[in-house]
């Protein structure tokens, strides 16, 4: 071998070498991370700090109820409108298209909007037109336009991976278009859009720049009613992490982490066992 | 009978129209957000001037004599961004070409799986664990000024934070290469790196600059990991082991406090945030379009 | 709005006139005309492409759904036009069914599938409904195979079942004609064998228009064939003079295999 091929020879083998030193910085840093939260905040989650009063000691009870209304308020209002968007674009395709692109446009520069920016518009259009305050409502409202394009994206290409033989045979069956949509297509689709609504919660799970414009970061009341300013466990995190409460905040941090794990599974559960599969080409005689 | 019929036909009126309705209030959203953010941003911009209000380096909004200069926090912005592209992006994508080609296909799949992981993680935890270990560890064995703060740190988180999203994308990338390029080079006396380096990764190159640009995106509009480790001073980044602030953490530590000019200074930065981000989207749908047409 | 029901009590035949078919710019179909009888079992054979398939999907206008696809002259079911504007098409569809070559049940239960029709059009009775799936379900051969396992996904069953099932599935409509594209292409040879016996049994109370390209199959079930040929409808005539003394050239060619 002449000495320039065994250098360039050396050369590139020593990129791979980087490269596998890469996938090893990669996975320390997964382990590093989640190694900290487990011994930091494994200790210190005890019931009292799970679901007691927040007295003298934290409690990150008024988190968990204010992460279970986001997400009530979130899905309730992003749900119905994002499926329905999808079906929208996708069964009633040949009207004038260049709405449809309108639209489509729309939801990618939605999803493109940084979170703190979210987090200005809800605060200039609840805490402050509409005069609420820091409220629950307010940070639900804005999550649900944030989850919205996550949902109406899921949403669109379940509906598409339904075969057209299907649409079909409801069709010829005598169907209205209705009807075939929600007896035939949505069902056929449903683990697609149920997974993709686990995933959206797993979102309003983890977000807290929206929030900390919108509900106020209140973390020792319990919120009374949708109105109220309150706060989530993710929110908490920053509370307790700035405000030198290293323990409790690696504590929710645990508990953060561990529910979007149990989420992920959900996700991956469901999209295993609902999915009505169709073997509609390979049949056996 | 015939009125079962007309009831269906209305039926199917009315639903066409909800259907409608919803697919349209993302585009009414998307102007409710602009319309709040530009007609309360805008006017401000002109109203103190362009370049007093991005070229200016004293945010000072409380004082008598208020100043709304955001240039100390577009330099920290760019800085952070870069920086945290640079980290990320190049540890991304010598990942995905180690899963690609140079790790034994069976621990393949685990450890893309394991990398996704660290996509689902939330930000505040990356703030916090930058915060708490992060920051004291550049503190001590990195920085040359004894702080830990800055954009060095924020950076090497933010790196983590977008690291899956490149390693995703470009891995995929360098899959939907075709390998006859690859079994090509082989044949032709090139070694198994020759052939990976020299010819599969560029030929893959639009779709993992898509994935950095993408990247890019995710470390420019994260807020609270930032506003965790950056430290959160309005003075001019002259170091990247000192305490700053970048555009999307000044909105967030001021937008509870400050209400008139001073708020809609803020907005006004949205507004500049919202405009990059927005560049950087419509980059990445061109890539990815015009990948789609080849 | 007009229905078809009345009309086709009376006249239950098809009437095609001029009739002319487009996908987009090009001619599927050309200057059809044929009358398709009642209680009789009509096949359309043809060379690949030669517009028989597109010709079946428009006596129900299944072809509207279809971008595209423009039509002139008259297809007249039961003395209606079908393509009036006062003719409501889910109404058409319920009384011209269609079953499909690829067999496509709905991934929910035998029971169900059979009674989406009946649902579709307001019976909501439980035992009326279980007396139209039964005997949908006896009409198509498969009753006997499934009366353990009504609730059981369709998906399970074999190829042949499923395509028994899809047939099941339009009878439950009532329909007064049945459209068949190419039902027993896709299957083997024993449950074609089954369901060429049930659409001769089914002659007595529906009119059906079979589309085939296995030509034993017309001579062994059809009363009249028509040939179509490059979109046109080339002859018509019972299925043993076709078969015996074609009088189009083009005709014998394709029967004796010279093209096809």
């Amino acid at each position: 071998m002449l000495s320039s091929q065994k250098r360039i020879k050396t050369h590139y083998s020593s990129l791979k070498v980087f490269s596998l030193i890469s996938v090893i910085i990669s996975l320390i840093a997964l382990v590093g991370i989640i190694a900290f939260v487990i011994i930091n905040g494994i200790n210190n989650v005890t019931y009292d700090f799970l679901f007691g009063k927040y007295d003298n000691t934290p409690s990150i009870y008024p988190a968990l109820i204010g992460t279970l209304n986001l997400i009530l308020i979130s899905l309730v209002v992003a749900a119905p409108i994002g499926i329905f968007s999808a079906v929208f674009l996708t069964e009633y395709t040949n009207l004038n298209s260049i709405f449809m692109k309108i639209i489509r446009v729309s939801i990618e520069t939605l999803a493109g909007i940084p979170s703190i920016v979210y987090g200005l518009f809800g605060y200039l259009i609840f805490v402050v037109s509409f005069n609420w305050g820091y409220s629950l409502l307010g940070g639900g409202l804005t999550l649900a336009i944030m989850i919205l394009p996550v949902i109406v994206r899921s949403t669109e290409e379940s509906l598409l991976s339904v075969p057209n033989e299907l649409r079909e045979g409801s069709y010829a069956l005598g169907a209205s278009k209705v009807r075939t949509i929600f007896k035939v297509v949505i069902p056929c689709a449903s683990s697609g859009i149920i997974t993709s609504l686990i995933l959206a919660i797993g979102r309003v799970l983890s977000e807290s720049a929206v929030l900390i414009l919108t509900i106020g970061m209140v973390v020792n009341k319990v919120p009374e009613t949708f109105l109220s300013a309150g706060t989530s466990l993710a929110l908490d995190i920053y509370y307790f992490g700035s405000y030198g409460y290293p323990n409790e905040a690696a504590a929710t941090a645990f508990v953060l982490l561990i529910l979007v794990l149990l989420i992920n599974l959900l996700a991956y559960a469901v999209g295993k066992f609902l999915k009505k599969g169709g073997n509609y080409s390979e049949n056996n005689y | 009978m015939l009125s079962f019929y007309k009831f269906i036909a209305i039926r199917e009126k009315i639903m066409k129209a909800t259907f409608f309705m919803c697919a349209f209030f993302s585009l009414f959203s998307l102007l409710l957000i602009m319309l709040y953010l530009f007609m309360n941003g805008i006017p401000f911009i002109s109203k103190i001037g362009f370049s007093n209000f991005v070229f200016g380096t004293l945010w000072a909004p409380l004082s008598d004599v208020a100043s709304y200069g955001i240039f100390n926090m577009i330099i920290a912005t760019l800085y952070v961004t870069a920086l945290s592209t640079l980290f990320g992006g190049t540890l991304g994508v010598f990942t995905a070409i180690a899963l690609y080609k140079f790790i034994p296909k069976k621990f393949v799949r685990i450890i893309s799986q394991l990398i996704n992981l660290l996509a689902g993680i939330p930000s505040v935890i990356y703030g916090l664990f930058g915060m708490r270990f992060v920051v004291p560890f550049v503190r001590d064995y990195i920085s040359n000024n004894g702080v830990g703060y800055g954009i060095f740190s924020t950076s090497l988180v933010l790196g983590i934070m977008i690291l899956p999203t490149i390693v995703s994308i470009s891995l995929d990338s360098l899959n939907s290469v075709s390998s006859k390029f690859y079994e090509g080079a082989l044949a032709l006396g090139a070694t198994k790196e020759i052939a990976v380096f020299k010819i599969m990764v560029p030929a893959a190159k639009s779709g993992i600059f898509a994935s950095i640009i993408l990247g890019t995106g995710r470390a420019l509009g994260e807020t609270m990991a930032v506003i965790m480790i950056i430290g959160g001073s309005p003075q001019f980044p002259s170091s990247i082991f000192e305490s700053v602030r970048t555009l999307t953490s000044n909105i967030a530590m001021g937008a509870n406090e400050l209400s008139g000019d001073a708020l809609s200074a803020l907005i006004a930065s949205g507004v500049i945030l919202f405009a990059f981000s927005l560049m950087l989207n419509i980059s990445f749908s061109l890539i990815e379009s015009k990948k789609k047409e080849n | 709005m007009k229905t078809i029901i009345n009309n086709l009590l009376e006249n239950s035949i098809i009437e095609v006139r001029n009739y002319n078919l487009y996908y987009g710019n090009s001619r599927a179909l050309k200057d059809v005309n044929i009358l398709i009888n009642e209680h009789e079992i009509t096949a359309l054979i043809g060379p690949s492409g030669c517009g028989k398939s597109s010709f079946l999907r428009c006596l129900n206008r299944m072809n509207d759904l279809i971008n595209g696809c423009k039509n002139n002259g008259k297809i007249i079911i039961g003395n209606v036009d079908i393509y009036e504007k006062n003719v409501d098409v889910n109404m058409l569809r319920k009384e011209v069914g269609i079953v499909f070559q690829k067999p496509n049940p709905f991934p929910i239960s035998i029971y169900e599938n059979v009674a989406f029709a009946p649902r579709t059009f307001g019976v909501k009775n439980k035992s009326e409904l279980n007396k139209i799936v039964i005997d949908s379900l006896k009409k198509a051969s498969i009753y006997d195979e499934v009366k353990d396992r009504l609730f059981s996904s369709a998906l399970s069953l074999s190829g042949g079942q499923q395509q028994r099932l899809c047939i099941a599935r339009a009878l439950a409509a009532n329909p007064k004609i049945l459209l068949m594209d190419e039902p027993t292409s896709a299957l083997d040879p024993i449950s074609t064998a089954k369901i060429e016996e049930l659409i001769l049994a089914l002659k007595k109370e529906i009119t059906i228009v079979i589309v085939t390209h296995n030509m034993q199959q017309a001579t062994r079930i059809a009363d009249k064939t028509a040939v179509f040929f490059l979109g046109e409808l080339i002859e018509f005539d019972t299925t043993e003079k076709i078969f015996t003394y074609p009088s189009n050239v083009k005709t014998e060619n394709y029967i004796t295999g010279k093209f096809g």
